[in-house]
């Protein structure tokens, strides 16, 4: 069980432990003394954290997060990240994802095509953590198209989703498949299972290659 | 990391920070084959005096350039909402005239051959061959289409104009808009002009002099002016369509939901229908 970062913490919510970020609420979350329930079931890296996967989050680091959505999971990060750019591509959950940035000064909205790199590397800056959790086909290729984005020694953290690829196909084979392509600029150190927090999603830690 | 190609610069490079339109401009259509330190390279440049200032202007130049991006991409289903409600439109009364045919033709046939799309829809389910039946099929179809469009309209319109569909009912806002030409058009219009949408015809009848005013357009199927009395159809009508001016255009600026405007809107309508009328 590795650590969590700085920042992260254990805190009990109407008697249940559950992981918890510092700051203003943006869902609805239970809060106490200024921290915030962070659900896991509703967030994939909330999910990878409470598995004990070796994310290699202390903490601070610069953070690039595509597919935001509407700002779940990037306001936790954004908590106790350093700068945190959110990548979304959908006008409609962006709406809400800028709801979250408005109180995050280090949190950094943009409506923008993950799948094209070049239209937001004027804005984001180099960043020691690229998390991706973006609902669409290619998946692999998002990442390497992102990996520019990535320190020699930084980390990606992503959340292939089976469905997104192929609804009919095995999540197995879909998985094996990604992985494949991801390998063509990562290299792999972890994956896990994400069950029983999100079905058919596969967790992936891995570190440019 | 590569450093990026300086014909490629930084979102704040050339832009005069003071002037938040070429600042939000430069965000929303600028790139870079990669990313650089760009922090860095902005208090070089003398952008920002030192790092934190950097990211306080970035914060606040993505917030509005994605605010104004989101605005936009919004502003662009309404489009797509006023081909929705025209279509549906379209399928029902091709539907329905289809349907009279096929009433004519039947009724030439069988002495208890009923009218309407259900007698139609009747006829489609014989698996005969015979171009009657086949027709009969097709205003089934358009029916069936029609049905599909009203669910895709009903989903769609709260998405396009919360505020607007909640206190006219999705179909309804849904044609609001169309007959005004898109959201922003509609949010643009006086109430009174509001309250007679749809009604151009009898509006140019009265405007030449032949006319009574006409008290409502297509708004007539509001509950709010159905569930009223005929004598004071007209004062709910005129308070309805000040409402959904009011709507539109919270729906057009800001885009939040506002409960509070179905509950005004419920309290003046209950006012109107409170009064006495002389039977």
């Amino acid at each position: 069980m590795s650590d969590l970062p700085v920042g992260v913490e254990r805190r009990a919510f109407d008697g249940r432990e559950s992981l918890a970020t510092e700051g203003e609420a943006v869902y609805g979350e239970p809060t106490a003394d200024g921290w915030r329930k962070w659900d896991v079931r509703r967030s994939k890296l909330g999910a990878m954290l409470e598995k004990g996967m070796d994310t290699g989050l202390s903490g601070g680091e610069t953070v690039l997060y595509l597919g935001a959505a509407a700002g779940t999971t990037v306001s936790h990060v954004a908590d106790f990240a350093g700068p945190t750019y959110a990548v979304e591509f959908a006008a409609r959950p962006a709406r809400d994802l800028l709801e979250a940035a408005e109180p995050r000064r280090n949190l950094f909205p943009l409506l923008k095509d993950a799948r094209k790199p070049e239209t937001y590397a004027h804005v984001v800056e180099p960043v020691d953590v690229l998390i991706q959790d973006v609902a669409t086909r290619g998946q692999a290729k998002v990442a390497l198209a992102n990996r520019r984005f990535l320190d020699d020694d930084g980390r990606l953290l992503l959340a292939v989703k089976a469905r997104s690829e192929d609804v009919a196909r095995d999540p197995d084979a879909v998985f094996e498949e990604v992985l494949t392509t991801l390998r063509e600029g990562y290299e792999v150190l972890e994956t896990r299972s994400l069950e029983p927090f999100h079905d058919d999603h596969l967790a992936v830690v891995a570190r440019p290659d | 990391m590569n450093e990026a190609d300086p014909s490629s610069g930084g979102w704040f490079e050339d832009v005069d920070r003071e002037d938040a339109d070429s600042v939000t401009e430069s965000i929303r259509t600028g790139s870079a084959e990669s990313p650089a330190a760009w922090p860095e390279r902005a208090v070089e440049s003398g952008f920002a005096a030192d790092e934190d200032e950097y990211y306080k202007i970035l914060h606040d130049a993505t917030m509005r350039a994605t605010r104004e991006a989101v605005q936009e991409a919004e502003r662009s289903d309404d489009k797509q909402l006023m081909h929705g409600i025209r279509a549906m439109d379209d399928c029902e009364r091709v539907a329905n005239e289809l349907a009279e045919r096929v009433a004519e033709w039947a009724g030439s046939r069988h002495e208890d051959a009923e009218t309407g799309v259900e007698y139609a829809r009747e006829l489609a389910e014989s698996d005969e061959e015979d171009p009657l039946v086949s027709l009969a099929e097709r205003v089934r179809d358009l029916d069936d289409e029609a049905a599909d469009l009203r669910s895709h309209v009903e989903r769609t319109a709260p998405e396009v104009a919360p505020n607007l569909s909640a206190l006219a009912g999705p179909v309804l806002a849904a044609r609001l808009i169309a007959l005004a030409g898109g959201l922003k058009q509609l949010a643009r219009k006086p109430a009174g002009t509001v309250q007679v949408l749809g009604a151009e015809e009898a509006l140019f009848a009265h405007l030449r002099g032949r006319a009574p005013s006409p008290k409502h357009g297509v708004i007539f199927v509001h509950e709010a002016v159905q569930g009223t009395h005929p004598d004071n159809r007209g004062s709910a009508a005129r308070a309805l369509a000040g409402k959904l001016a009011i709507a539109a255009r919270v729906d057009h600026y800001s885009g939040e939901r506002k409960p509070e405007l179905d509950a005004e809107l419920a309290e003046r309508i209950e006012r109107i229908q409170a009064r006495d009328v002389d039977e």
